[in-house]
């Protein structure tokens, strides 16, 4: 068994773990040790050859493994120290901080840190969990698995594809297989509004004419030892398939793009609180989750849209474990919450203080056009001329307000 | 010349406006239901001279991932998408490459250049070793 020790302990190696790594280092907050359960840094990002990263972090139009590349840079060049191809398996608190045990093709390892700044990412919604049900042949795979085939190795797939969900994921994997020459013959989508952005909808699936099937849903799989087929249906308005609209698409391909679900087992094993409407830890506006020294952020607090604001979540965990290390990380006697009032999914972080202003996120439960969003507690009113659930909201509120009230609920209404 | 009328859904914010464009031949005529003039240039742009940056693949020989990613410096005519991916897909190049390594330049007349996005090692000796033994 290998023992390592760090003031500042990383979990995961993707945007939000790099950004925190570089910053805790750039603000002095001691040692950084960072676990990566691959053999390479980035997390999702090196398969993500598309554009649009960076936007707002380098005012420049990158691609994912680009934008990794840089972020991987500068941790290095600051001195973060690597444990590679180590996967955290437990992780508990004692006298000194955090513990975290690992498995790695060295051996079991065991790290000791002063704080954990966990950015375990999240892991992909499989066939079972979405209802799919049918024979197991071979050609049914998660957006992710075809996309690291596709993108990290070089291999396509299958040749027509059927994608499952239209959120972001599904629409770019449904224009990568387009480019690479395989035909997408449908995506079917639950909801009567696609789940991605309008940009993607237009410019991955109308650029290349595929059919986007809305308020459909796969019934089955068919095949025996590779996928012949899937049958389709409609939906009515409660999302109960329509009796007698049942089709068959042939394909030989289904690719499962429904949705990301954050990695958050080891916390919750650990004692962390969970919030159920993210899938996330509980936090407060620190990032701090439950667990004293125990930080999150990134996609295993809650699925962002943008790699930005993992980044940004990476920088302010990485600020307040520098506080925590000073001793000066504030902790009331009672946390004040935040709400998801009518017509949003949730609200993050879930506690606030009232000493410091904070940056709230925020997803709409459905789109919808000339609404506002309206904090109830406090006289904070934003109209908004749209919004949707793939856009994430983000909103600042100064502490002038938070201070004043004990609860604070956001909701959009008309 | 008779008009053609379009519809696009327009793309520059997350509002979404549904644009009807009246064209003839390359001309366009008239542009409805945008909310802003930025609607306006990519409604006309979109039905004249259409753009898209383009990523893909290339093989790589000798590196520890048989592929790396590629991007367009800008975005090149949607018409040409096709025409370049093929001329791409023809490309190996030999590891070790580096982010932003020149892959083509000036490719097909159209100003952008194809680059690297994805940092490949060269597969160390001692791999290629123990591949030889095996």
């Amino acid at each position: 068994m290998r023992e390592y020790s760090s003031d500042v302990v990383v979990i995961g190696g993707g945007p939000a773990g790099l950004a925190a790594a570089s910053s805790c280092l750039e603000a002095g907050a001691g040692r950084v040790l960072l676990v990566e359960k691959e053999a390479e840094l980035g997390g999702i990002l090196p398969q993500c050859i598309h554009t649009g990263f960076g936007l707002l972090e380098l005012k420049e139009d990158l691609t994912g493994p680009e934008f990794a590349e840089v972020l991987e840079e500068r941790a290095l060049n600051l001195g973060a120290q690597f444990l590679m191809n180590s996967y955290a398996s437990r992780l508990w608190l004692d006298e000194g901080g955090v513990v975290v045990e690992c498995v790695s093709p060295r051996g079991i390892e065991v790290v000791h840190g002063k704080c954990l700044i966990y950015a375990a990412g999240c892991r992909e919604r499989i066939p079972s969990e979405v209802g799919i049900v049918g024979d197991r042949p071979s050609g049914v795979f998660t957006a992710g698995t075809a996309q690291t085939l596709m993108d990290l190795y070089g291999l396509l797939p299958g040749e027509r594809v059927v994608v499952v969900g239209s959120g972001d994921v599904g629409l770019i994997m449904s224009r990568r297989f387009a480019v690479e020459g395989a035909k997408v013959v449908a995506v079917v989508e639950m909801m009567k509004h696609p789940g991605g952005l309008t940009r993607n909808v237009v410019q991955c699936l109308e650029d290349y004419g595929i059919p986007l099937l809305l308020s459909h849903t796969v019934l089955e799989v068919r095949g025996k030892s590779r996928v012949k087929s899937v049958m389709v249906c409609e939906l009515d308005e409660n999302l109960t398939p329509i009796g007698g609209t049942e089709r068959e698409i042939e394909c030989d391909t289904v690719i499962v793009a429904t949705g990301l679900l954050p990695e958050v087992g080891l916390l919750e094993k650990a004692g962390a609180e969970v919030d159920r409407s993210t899938g996330g830890p509980v936090v407060n506006e620190f990032l701090e989750t439950s667990l004293r020294g125990v930080f999150a952020c990134g996609n295993v607090l809650v699925v962002n849209d943008l790699v930005d604001y993992a980044v940004e979540q990476g920088r302010l965990c990485a600020r307040s474990a520098k506080s925590l290390l000073d001793g000066t990380l504030q902790r009331p006697e009672a946390w004040r919450r935040s709400a998801a009032g009518e017509g949003v999914r949730f609200v993050v972080p879930q506690l606030f203080s009232g000493a410091e202003d904070v940056t709230f996120y925020a997803r709409v439960k459905k789109p919808k056009r000339n609404c506002r969003l309206s904090l109830r507690e406090v006289p904070m009113d934003i109209k908004l001329p749209i919004v949707r659930p793939a856009e994430m909201l983000r909103i600042s509120v100064k502490r002038d307000y938070l201070s004043k009230v004990e609860r604070l609920t956001l909701e959009v209404v008309e | 010349m008779t008009a053609e009328l379009r519809r696009l859904t327009c793309i520059v914010c997350p509002l979404g406006c549904e644009i009807r464009v009246e064209i003839s031949g390359h001309r366009v005529l008239r542009v409805e239901g945008n909310a802003c003039p930025r609607g306006l240039n990519y409604a006309t742009e979109e039905c004249t001279s259409p753009k898209r940056s383009l990523t893909t693949l290339v093989r790589v020989n000798n590196g520890a991932v048989p592929v790396t990613s590629v991007r367009t410096t800008k975005p090149i005519p949607k018409g040409l998408l096709r025409d370049v991916h093929r001329i791409i897909s023809e490309v190996v190049l030999e590891a070790p490459v580096h982010r932003g390594q020149l892959v083509l330049k000036d490719v097909l007349g159209t100003g952008a250049d194809v680059i690297v996005t994805r940092s490949v090692k060269r597969i160390s000796e001692s791999l290629g070793n123990l591949n030889a033994l095996s």
